[in-house]
Order: structure tokens, then sequence, then C-alpha cells
């Protein structure tokens, strides 16, 4: 498709004015959030709607309360423990992101390369998995990670592991960071090796083979070869990967503890509170909605190419 | 070791850890949940102090009348969530494919909503059917149309237009692209015979499409599912329990009812709904293979 301005076709006005509706509608509740995010409860209370209000950013400052370095005059005592949810949700995000990419890759190059498995396989796998709601796996891994991945308190492992973090009972997978990430990374897995391995089939052989005259092993013509040539394979993949795990919620809510609460949970709990303060509540969904947002801004062609990727073959 | 060796091994290599993390978090938890389903089980208790109590969970669940009641809504939403979308989003993907000026912006636009948090979406939602606050009913005031009680008395279908909000651009996307793909030759043929842009929609771009459409409809299908932030962010389940959706009902199980046995045989219920459709669509795919391969025999032996 050409992208010179000579091919445009011009259209009816009505139809630019359907567009501009469509877009309104997309887009009008996220601004809607954004601009109430700067407003005090009393204006959006007051119900005066519209623009005209003195945007002030103590919505922010009261949610990041815990993490900011200065005194906050409009507020006695920080009740609201944000900062702290933000950094478990960054710490998750992204440990599980990585992690899921790095197993997720070399998984798809050995399907892809070494064939011991049919795509046909793997697609069938990924849409078994894809099918299983998360509240399916709420129950099980409640009881799994609260009672079987542990590690006795007794054991030399477990002796160390108490001395370190302090606790009494054995030292189990629930709670922690890792007990979060570890599901996040499965439940991840499947549909990033399929995706990958739709980029790694086009990747031409001769390539690896003339590294490997040159004198290149396995892991060597996999990340010296391989990984470089399908970037936007993994960019798709790390994006769709970041979205899940940043926007989860039901089963971090069931494995965090107080010290591991994610921001999604966060905003559930103060949802569920009588009195509901709405702009401090904008706030916090609009700082975990930015990340999301800066990367489909940035990174749009990506996501189009995952999804379509994901469904036309699933 | 020697060198061959270590080339036989090394796929092996790459493929443990992903094999290692599906089976011990997802496939065996699956399986201790079927287990699970079989007992008369309570968070304190660790699996193996539970009694064993057979179909117990299921034939109670089966004769309760608050579990097809969830199901009769997750039903209810899911089937018309899909219906809407898929005409929405069919419809906008026919209309706005066109050679525009800014098409990848639009496209950016649209799919800004299904990428935020779902608790997010809840939240948007919840403040703008906020029965004085809200956006909805101080317009609806201005014009004198009077409130209307959008997650009292039409909870259910608040929540729908939410989800329509969210994830008819997933349709969108997807058919844009399927027609963007379709054979150039065909619609130009279609042109040339003097097609209506109707015609020329309802004859060849639709039928050419099928095939994707009928994928995306099953996969939103089964996602449609799986929500439950979002309604229970907007309405927590309620009022009473008109929008409470099994999985929903499978978290309140576990977490306040506390009786994780029926919560696990829950599961499975919602498991095996969603198998048939998985099912379903697999054969389709098989089908429309099978279909291929024989036109492309076909056509080849007419070469010949």
């Amino acid at each position: 498709m050409s992208h010179h301005d000579s091919t445009y076709e011009r259209q009816h006005p009505a139809f630019y004015a359907v567009i501009f509706i469509l877009v309104l509608m997309s887009v009008g509740p996220i601004a809607l959030m954004l601009i109430n995010s700067f407003k005090l409860d009393v204006d959006i209370l007051s119900g005066t709607s519209g623009l005209l209000f003195l945007p002030t950013i103590q919505n922010y400052e009261t949610a990041l309360c815990d993490i900011l370095p200065y005194e906050i005059d409009h507020l006695d005592y920080c009740s609201l423990k944000f900062g702290g949810s933000f950094i478990n949700s960054i710490i998750i995000t992204l440990i599980s992101t990585v992690l899921t990419l790095i197993i997720g890759c070399m998984a798809a190059y050995a399907l892809v390369r070494f064939r011991f498995m049919g795509r046909d396989t793997v697609s069938g796998s990924t849409l078994m998995v894809r099918m299983v709601p998360p509240a399916v796996l709420l129950v099980p891994v409640f009881g799994l990670w609260n009672n079987e991945f542990c590690i006795d308190k007794n054991t030399w492992l477990g002796e160390i592991i108490r001395d370190v973090f302090g606790g009494r009972g054995d030292v189990c997978l629930a709670g922690t960071h890792s007990g979060i990430i570890l599901i996040y990374v499965a439940m991840n897995l499947p549909f990033v090796i399929w995706i990958l391995q739709s980029f790694i089939v086009q990747v031409p052989r001769q390539l690896e083979e003339a590294a490997r005259i040159d004198g290149a092993g396995s892991f060597q013509v996999f990340f010296k070869v391989v990984l470089p040539l399908i970037k936007p394979g993994l960019a798709a993949a790390a994006i769709f990967t970041f979205r899940i795990a940043w926007n989860e919620y039901l089963l971090a809510s069931a494995l965090s503890d107080r010290d591991t609460k994610t921001v999604p949970i966060l905003i559930v709990n103060n949802m569920s509170e009588f009195n509901v303060e709405w702009g401090v509540i904008m706030a916090t969904g609009m700082l975990l909605a930015i990340p999301p947002i800066i990367f489909t801004l940035f990174a749009s062609r990506q996501i189009i190419t995952g999804m379509t990727a994901g469904a036309v073959k699933g | 070791m020697n060198y061959s060796t270590i080339n036989r091994i090394t796929p092996y290599i790459f493929l443990a850890p992903a094999v290692i993390i599906m089976l011990i978090a997802l496939l065996y938890p699956l399986g201790y949940m079927i287990y699970g389903s079989f007992r008369d089980w309570d968070p304190s208790q660790a699996i193996g102090e539970s009694t064993f109590i057979g179909l117990g969970n299921y034939i109670s669940l089966w004769n309760d009348p608050n579990f097809h009641e969830s199901l009769t809504v997750t039903l209810k939403f899911a089937i018309t969530v899909v219906f809407i979308e898929m005409i929405v989003g069919v419809g906008l993907a026919l209309l706005l494919d066109r050679n525009l000026r800014g098409m990848s912006l639009l496209r950016t636009m649209f799919i800004l909503p299904m990428m935020i948090a779902p608790v997010v979406v809840g939240l948007i939602w919840r403040y703008m059917y906020h029965p004085s606050i809200g956006i909805f009913n101080q317009t609806l005031e201005k014009i004198g149309l009077g409130s209307v009680d959008w997650l009292g008395q039409h909870a259910l279908m608040s929540v729908i237009i939410a989800d329509i909000w969210q994830w008819t651009p997933f349709i969108f996307i997807l058919s844009l692209a399927a027609l963007q793909s379709l054979p150039r030759s065909a619609l130009e043929a279609a042109r040339i015979d003097g097609a209506s842009g109707w015609q020329q929609i309802i004859y060849i771009k639709l039928p050419l499409m099928m095939p994707v459409l009928i994928v995306t409809c099953l996969l939103r299908l089964i996602d449609a599912f799986k929500v439950l932030e979002v309604i229970l962010v907007m309405t927590e389940g309620g009022p009473g329990l008109s929008t409470e959706i099994l999985a929903l009902r499978i978290s309140r199980t576990a977490t306040e009812f506390r009786e994780l046995g029926v919560a696990a045989a829950m599961s499975n219920y919602l498991l095996m709904l969603l198998l048939i459709l998985t099912i379903i669509m697999l054969a389709y795919n098989k089908i429309q293979e099978l279909q291929a391969v024989r036109l492309r025999m076909a056509a080849e032996k007419e070469v010949d």
C-alpha cells in the first residue's frame, strides 16, 4: 500500500463526523478519568461536569504518599499504601515478562528447528490454555501455593529462609512475589511460544548454518543469529505478557499478602468501601492505566500483529 | 560428552524450562482442582484432611437454584455481548475499510480500551453510571429525561454496555485485517461486473471473511466467559444475583463461603462448557483446512 498523499480517497463529510463520534466514544471515558484525577472531590461531587476547575495534583500525592520524598500538607496520615503496591506491580510484571520471554523463546526455537512436535499440537494446546479462565485456576492455585509448594521449616533451606525473612510456619510460595510470578509465567507461556514460533519459522535456515560452519554452538546461534532477527515478534509477545501481568487482579489477590499486594488489588479494595474517594481512585486508576496506554501509543503495530496472528490462526 | 551428544540433547535443554513450569503451575493445578472437586474441602484444611464425597459437590450444584441463576446470567451476558460486538465490529470494519489518512492513529485509539486494566474499566464505568455524579444521569437530567438506575434495576444491561465498549474494537481490528487481506481480484471482478456496494458486501466480502469471523466470534465467546474484574468493580455481582456471572461466583464461593470443593466443581462445569466451545472451534478449523486442500487438489487436476 502506498502512503503517498494522492492515494487517499476523499470522503463525505458525514463520514468524518461518524469517525469523530467513534473516537470520542472510545477515548472519552478514559479522558474523563484523566480529567477527574486532577479534580478535588468537591469538584467531582458538585457535579459541574466540564473543564472549568482548578487542576490539582493532590490526588496523585495522596495516592503516592508512602513513597514521596516530601511531606504532604493536605494529609495527616498516609493510609493508602499505593506507592508500595506500585513497586510490587513493577517488580512482578517486569520479572515475569522477562522470564516468559526467555523461556518461551527457547521453547519456540526448539519446537521449530528440531521439530519433534507439530505446529498443530502447539497451537492446539495454546488454545486449550487460552480457554482456561483465571477464575478456574483460583481454587487449585490457592490450595497448592499455600499448602503444597512449601519448604518445611525444619529443613536447612527452610531455616535459612526463615532466619533471613522471618515468619513462623513453613515457607510457602503464597504471599511472595515469586508465587505470583510463577503463575503469570505459566499463564503467558503458551501464547508467547505460539506467537514466537510464527516468527522463528521465517528466519532463513541458511543463516544459522553459516554461523554453525563458522564454529558457533547451538546457544550462540540462538542468541547471536536468531534473537536479533525476531525482534518484532519479541516486542509483540512482550507487550501481551506485560499487559496480562500488569492488569491481573484475581490470582494476585488470592496469592498476595499485606506486603505483596499489586495495584489492581488496592483499587478493588478501595472501590468496595462505602465512601469512594473518587478523585484518589481515579488517580490510582490513571497510574495503573498509563503504562499500557504508552505501549499502545508507541507500539500499536506490534499489538495488532500479535492480536491478528493470535486469532486468525488460533 | 562429545559434540553429537550435546547436539542431540540441546532441544530438550531449550524446551525443559517451559515444560517444567507449565507442568507444575498449570497442569498440576488443574489435576488438583479435579481431585478437589470430589471432596468436602475448606480453606483451613490441607486437601489430604478433607473427606471424599464423590459427586456430592456436582449434584448439589446441579440442584442449586443460585447456581442456575448464575449460569443463566453468564450465558445471557456472553451471548448478548458477542452478538452485539460482532454486528457492530464487523459493520465498522466494512465502513472504515478505505484508504484513509490517519487510519493507523484511528486503530490505535480503538485498541486503547482493551489494553487498560479491567479493574480500571470497571472503575471508569462505575463512575459514569453513578446515580447522581455520573455523566449519563447528568446528561439525561439536563435534557429533561429523568435519571436511570443504571447499576440497580438495569445492572446487567449496564455491564453489557461496558463490555461492548471494551471489546468491540477487538472484533473490529480482526475483521479489518481479514477484509484487507481479501483477494483483490475477486473484488475487482465484482466491481467490473457492476455490483453495488451492498452486493459486494453480501455476496463477496462477508462470505470470504466468514472463516475468520467464525474463529473471532468463538474466541470472543470464550473470553466473554472469563470476564470478572469489570463486573466485580461495577456491581460486585449485585443487586441480588443479577450480574453474578460464573467466574465471580466461583471466586465468591472460594473466598467468602469458604467452600473450596464446591468452587472446584463449579470451575469444572465452566471448563466443560468452554471445552465444548473450543472443540467446536478446532473442528471447524480442521474442516476448513480439509476443504481448502480438496479445492486445491481439484484445481490442480483441472490444470493437468
